[in-house]
């Protein structure tokens, strides 16, 4: 089945580009971007500040099943237009990749759907390239730790 | 784990996914490659030799002619390198798009 989502990373550049169709008034779409209620049900992570203006700044936070937190985001919100446009930084924090720069535009294409294009920019090619692989690593990583967990009950 | 992130770069590149979906279907020569960009010749070249040099594409010699075909087997491999990051996104996306699909106002 083909994927809804594209993501464009052109060779040797330190951006790429996501883009995605939503069956969705653009209005939803970006009240998806912009209700703590809503971001917390789709990203899977608790909401702790989302101020929806120039100047303002967001806080998440995620934890695992125990309660324990395993990742924190920040970032600073620099232009705000609803239905339109939100330009914000990202950051991980306590993890050694550098905070990155987000192109958020929201397009009503009829009625009834709608287009988000993402442009990431990350501080360097080979950061953008790892972050890709990220999801891969961590993939690989909890199926190490599924077969650790299964091993450590044999014992 | 170098020769893993060349071919993730290979195919990172439009023009390099271009060709690949290109000799999908049958074996072209270099030339029969080239006439399908608006590229100049030497730098279709320059991204055959990187998909060469990856594996992705695989060249035999057919009389004076060299001709490309693809390597599926690394094709599925990097495939499931790089399935995952555009598959975390799908996902959260296909989440949003339902969670607003049932979306009903409070007031």
């Amino acid at each position: 089945m083909e994927l809804k989502t594209k993501i464009n990373a052109e060779d040797g550049k330190q951006e790429l580009v996501i883009t995605r169709d939503f069956d969705l008034p653009v209005s939803l779409l970006f009240k998806a971007y912009i209700e703590p209620g809503i971001v917390e049900q789709w990203m899977g992570t608790k909401v702790l500040k989302l101020e929806n203006k120039k100047h303002g700044g967001y806080q998440f936070e995620t934890s695992d099943t125990k309660g324990n937190v395993v990742l924190q985001i920040n970032g600073a919100i620099h232009e705000y237009i609803p239905n339109q446009k939100i330009t914000r930084t990202f950051e991980m924090e306590n993890s050694p990749f550098a905070v990155q720069l987000e192109f958020l535009e929201f397009e009503a294409l009829t009625e009834n759907t709608s287009k988000l294009t993402m442009q990431i920019v990350y501080k360097s090619n080979a950061l953008r390239d790892q972050m890709m692989q990220l999801p891969f690593k961590q993939g690989i990583n909890m199926a190490h730790n599924r077969l650790q967990e299964i091993v450590n009950k044999l014992k | 784990m170098n020769l893993r992130r060349d071919v993730f770069q290979a195919i990172a590149d439009p023009t390099r996914r271009a060709i690949l979906l290109l000799v999908t279907s049958h074996s072209m020569t270099a030339g029969a490659i080239a006439s399908n960009f608006d590229t100049a010749r030497p730098t279709v070249s320059k991204h055959l030799k990187i998909l060469t040099e990856c594996e992705l594409l695989q060249q035999t010699q057919n009389g004076r002619e060299v001709h490309y075909t693809i390597n599926a087997e690394r094709m599925r491999e990097v495939a499931e390198f790089i399935e995952p990051f555009i598959k975390m996104w799908d996902d959260r996306f296909n989440k949003l798009e339902d969670i607003m699909k049932n979306y009903k106002p409070e007031n």
